[in-house]
């Protein structure tokens, strides 16, 4: 690299950052104030690139017409994201971190279709700005105009935003609230329209990241997931409500991006590495190494602990005899069913199979564990490929393959999970995703290993499982078993030590327990049954496709474990079942069943926050104390 | 239940009655019933673990399980919200300060400012600091670098920003050196006399009899004693039964 490429390459890295800086620090502000994680901020800067792109579209070609377009698009979102906030947030600000994160993945699946009615599957970019058309020349190589005035929008923003919070009474409330929002309360001010406020202002700072790369970038619809990763990173390393940080952090993580970019396909000890594919995996590297040494983010503090915790969870209670009885009375059925059921029912009882193992796995982690996990799929992932590579690549027979599939995703949750369980809260949650985006990206940019975006076809089963009754009774027996085993063990000592890290850490560790090695283990042991059912599902299916580690299927999970109830032993499998085949009957109703599906979670957070089978317990000991 | 005392309810500004109040599934207050008349300081008495800050919160608006009749100023304010408490006149100074150690001393008061009620004097940061002489020298301090004592001060300055008719005051001698609870006791004489009204939580009965007209002794969530603040200090078999250790 030549001192002036470099220096572009740091002028792109300054350009890429403002708009990363805009999209962070409404994030942070929001998460401050509400501390609501906003899934759905991804789908606000998608919203501004459209809406922007719409009304430059048709007004744009005069200074005014243009950045007025901009500006305009910007405000609509912010009005979108105070509606959001009085409709949908404000009944869910008491609820648990995980109903907040997907009641807003709920609403990112919603404005993702919007899109879709409104604009198309196509994508759009819109004119170049006027007067900002041509280029300028920096150490002899050429430099868009309109770069350098995206490279200004930054530190503009950021100096209006500190003057705000410095000097104005409302930016005061906002840094009071950030810190002890019910004292805020209890002094007169009404939460209610300071959270609207800074919702609005957080969803008008996304718009305008958005809507200011119009003339850059074409709209997509693929943008709100990708930005929303970058600005989780953003916001984690520089440190969650830190607006300073999130500069910072978004000026670091620009860079990087821009110069792995820049570097381009270069040879490294006799292997072609590309590093232009790999900026998505080096930012969640940095993201990585930086919790692990500040595990607060560059700026951010620790925080605190919220003032009233919930209640305790009521102890799980083993099955007794009649639900013994009923248990085997169910696998008696499904034992039974093959002589009944078409084809086509047995494909999807194994899909659902495959979920339910999937579900209480993750239920392993996320109940009696109290570990919010992001990022399950990618041991789902992990088991998958792992049997796929061993099948293709070392031609390993497949039943060889299957079997050490829990070990390739076990290892990768011990891996990961080493650095998870250094973290807490919503700090942990981020990483676990920041770990499957990884898991992710490597998956689908290895084009010569994994196939990347086509997937690995041709993953066969041997010849006595061919048949898909056999291969059901295969299914059938590996998930019974594997939901047993993790039943078994939440009611084995280590269970208990789990259990008792979750409800009080500190007591936990004064009676001898190692929390964090608890959970390091439950991260091991989910991570590995998650390994079998991904097995079992690649060979189900014949191929192995990136879609099995995608944010998508990890939320899929937790949908599942919300839909039938958290700190209930069931409702992980009531969940799986009803979510496998419900997400079945929608996509063959209707093209838009990703809205659909959204208002589904939506529904669920917002009426049943118990669950199916929670919600039902609690009608029964209604009953029961009713006289 | 207990007897009221005489004229207790009719000129009240603050009362309770049948008041309850739960944690989870603890059950804390026991049908607590007390009232305070406009111009009085009242202390609620009793051990750590007692009610009296569960008291304060229920009356604030801050516990959500909570049940019973609250009235302040001729309002029913049990189902209102903190803020509306707040504008309604009644102030709150929590027991753990709860300063926003993020801001400035006077961006703390700025938090609590509110409009002048009409016919009193508005509190101003000015006024604030003849009574909390200390704070004046560190107005444009963090609040985080501040000692104990005058985060102490700084709360209470914080509610009467406010402008409140009456402030729940809770258990502000705890953890202060005792020449800072001497001025403490200054600060709320003073306070007195321009007239606020203060429901004060306290173990310290010096400080409390120093401040305070009449009192109220609670332990497990009940009131087991009321009158007035020179009977109480001179009861031995009260205190020996509810307040000393």
């Amino acid at each position: 690299m030549t001192f002036a490429s470099i220096v572009i390459q740091f002028l792109n890295g300054l350009a890429g950052a403002s708009s990363l800086f805009l999209v962070a620090a409404g994030l942070s502000l929001i998460f401050g104030v509400t501390r609501i994680v906003n899934f759905a901020h991804g789908s606000f800067y998608m919203l501004g690139v459209y809406l922007a792109y719409s009304l430059v579209e048709t007004f744009g070609r005069s200074y005014l017409g243009f950045w007025g377009g901009v500006l305009l698009a910007a405000a609509l979102v912010g009005a979108i994201g105070a509606a959001v906030e009085i409709l949908l947030l404000r009944r869910i600000y008491r609820a648990p971190e995980l109903f907040q994160l997907l009641g807003t993945f709920g609403l990112v699946l919603v404005i993702k279709d919007v899109v879709l009615y409104f604009w198309g599957p196509e994508d759009l970019l819109g004119p170049r700005a006027p007067g900002l058309r041509g280029a300028v020349t920096v150490l002899g190589k050429s430099f868009p105009e309109y770069d350098i005035v995206l490279i200004a929008c930054g530190p503009i923003v950021l100096a209006l935003l500190w003057l705000l919070m410095a000097r104005t009474r409302w930016g005061t409330l906002v840094r009071a609230a950030t810190q002890d929002r019910e004292m805020v309360g209890a002094l007169g001010v009404n939460q209610a329209w300071l959270f609207t406020g800074v919702f609005a202002l957080g969803s008008f700072l996304a718009g305008l990241g958005g809507a200011i790369q119009v003339p850059r970038e074409p709209a997509q619809l693929f943008l709100d997931i990708t930005v929303i990763a970058d600005a989780f990173v953003v916001v984690v390393v520089g440190g969650m409500g830190s607006i300073p940080g999130a500069f910072l952090a978004a000026f670091i993580i620009g860079q990087i991006k821009a110069f792995c970019i820049g570097i381009g396909d270069v040879s490294v000890l006799g292997f072609g590495v590309s590093f232009s594919k790999l900026t998505l995996v080096v930012e969640f590297l940095v993201m990585a190494a930086v919790l692990v040494v500040r595990p607060w983010g560059l700026l951010g503090r620790e925080q605190a602990q919220p003032r009233a915790s919930g209640e305790a969870e009521a102890p799980l209670q083993p099955f007794g005899p009649s639900g013994r009885a009923v248990a085997l009375a169910v696998l008696a059925l499904l034992a039974l069913l093959p002589l009944a059921a078409d084809a086509y029912t047995l494909v999807l009882l194994i899909d659902v199979y495959t979920a339910a193992l999937f579900a209480v796995s993750l239920h392993l982690l996320m109940g009696p564990g109290g570990v919010v996990s992001f990022g399950h799929a990618a041991y789902f992932g992990l088991g998958a490929y792992g049997a796929a590579l061993l099948f293709k690549h070392l031609a390993l027979p497949m039943e060889a393959a299957l079997a050490l599939s829990p070990v390739v995703a076990g290892a990768g949750a011990l891996l990961f999970g080493w650095f998870c369980v250094r973290l807490s809260g919503v700090y942990l949650a981020m990483l676990t995703l920041a770990f499957a985006q990884i898991a992710w990206s490597v998956v689908y940019q290895w084009d010569s290993v994994t196939g990347g975006s086509n997937g690995m076809p041709g993953i066969t089963r041997a010849s006595w499982l061919a048949g898909s009754v056999a291969y059901y009774y295969l299914a059938f027996a590996i998930t019974a078993a594997g939901i047993f085993a993790l039943w078994r063990a939440v009611h084995a000592p280590f269970g208990y030590a789990l259990r008792a890290g979750r409800d009080s850490p500190l007591r936990a560790e004064a009676i001898g327990i190692d929390v964090k090695r608890t959970q390091w283990l439950a991260f091991a042991l989910a991570g590995a049954f998650a390994g079998v059912a991904g097995g079992v599902f690649v060979f189900a299916k014949g191929v192995a496709d990136a879609q099995y580690l995608e944010i998508p299927k990890s939320v899929d999970g937790l949908v599942m474990i919300l839909m039938g109830g958290v700190q209930t032993l069931l409702g992980p499998v009531v969940g799986a079942v009803t979510f496998t085949w419900l997400f079945d009957a929608i996509r063959r109703a209707t093209e838009f069943y990703r809205s659909f599906f959204g208002l589904v979670i939506l529904v669920l957070v917002l009426v049943f926050p118990a669950g199916i089978v929670g919600s039902l317990a609690a009608l029964r000991s209604r009953g029961k104390a009713s006289p | 239940m207990l007897p009221h005392a005489a004229g207790d309810s009719g000129d009240a500004l603050l009362e309770a009655e049948g008041l309850n109040a739960w944690y989870g599934r603890a059950h804390i207050l026991f049908d607590v019933a007390l009232s305070v008349r406009r111009g009085e300081v009242v202390a609620l008495m009793g051990r750590n673990g007692a009610g009296k800050s569960t008291t304060l919160k229920a009356l604030m608006g801050l516990l959500p399980g909570s049940a019973g009749r609250r009235r302040f100023a001729g309002a029913e304010i049990a189902a209102l919200q903190p803020y509306l408490v707040c504008q309604l006149g009644l102030g709150y100074v929590p027991e753990d300060r709860r300063i926003f150690t993020d801001l400035s001393v006077a961006e703390n008061l700025e938090v609590g400012r509110r409009p002048p009620r009409p016919g009193l004097p508005a509190w101003t940061p000015e006024r604030l600091f003849q009574i909390f002489p200390n704070l004046a020298e560190m107005r444009h301090r963090s609040a985080a670098r501040m000692s104990g004592g005058e985060q102490q001060m700084l709360t209470i300055a914080r509610t009467l920003m406010g402008n409140p008719q009456a402030i729940l005051l809770d258990e502000p001698s705890e953890g202060l050196a005792p020449v800072i609870v001497e001025q403490m006791a200054r600060t709320l004489k003073a306070l007195k006399a321009e007239g606020l009204t203060i429901l004060l939580s306290e173990q310290n009965l010096y400080f409390a009899r120093e401040v305070s007209d009449r009192a109220y002794v609670i332990e497990k969530g009940r009131i087991r004693y009321q009158g007035a603040m020179a009977d109480l200090a001179a009861n031995d078999e009260v205190r020996q039964a509810y307040l000393t250790v």
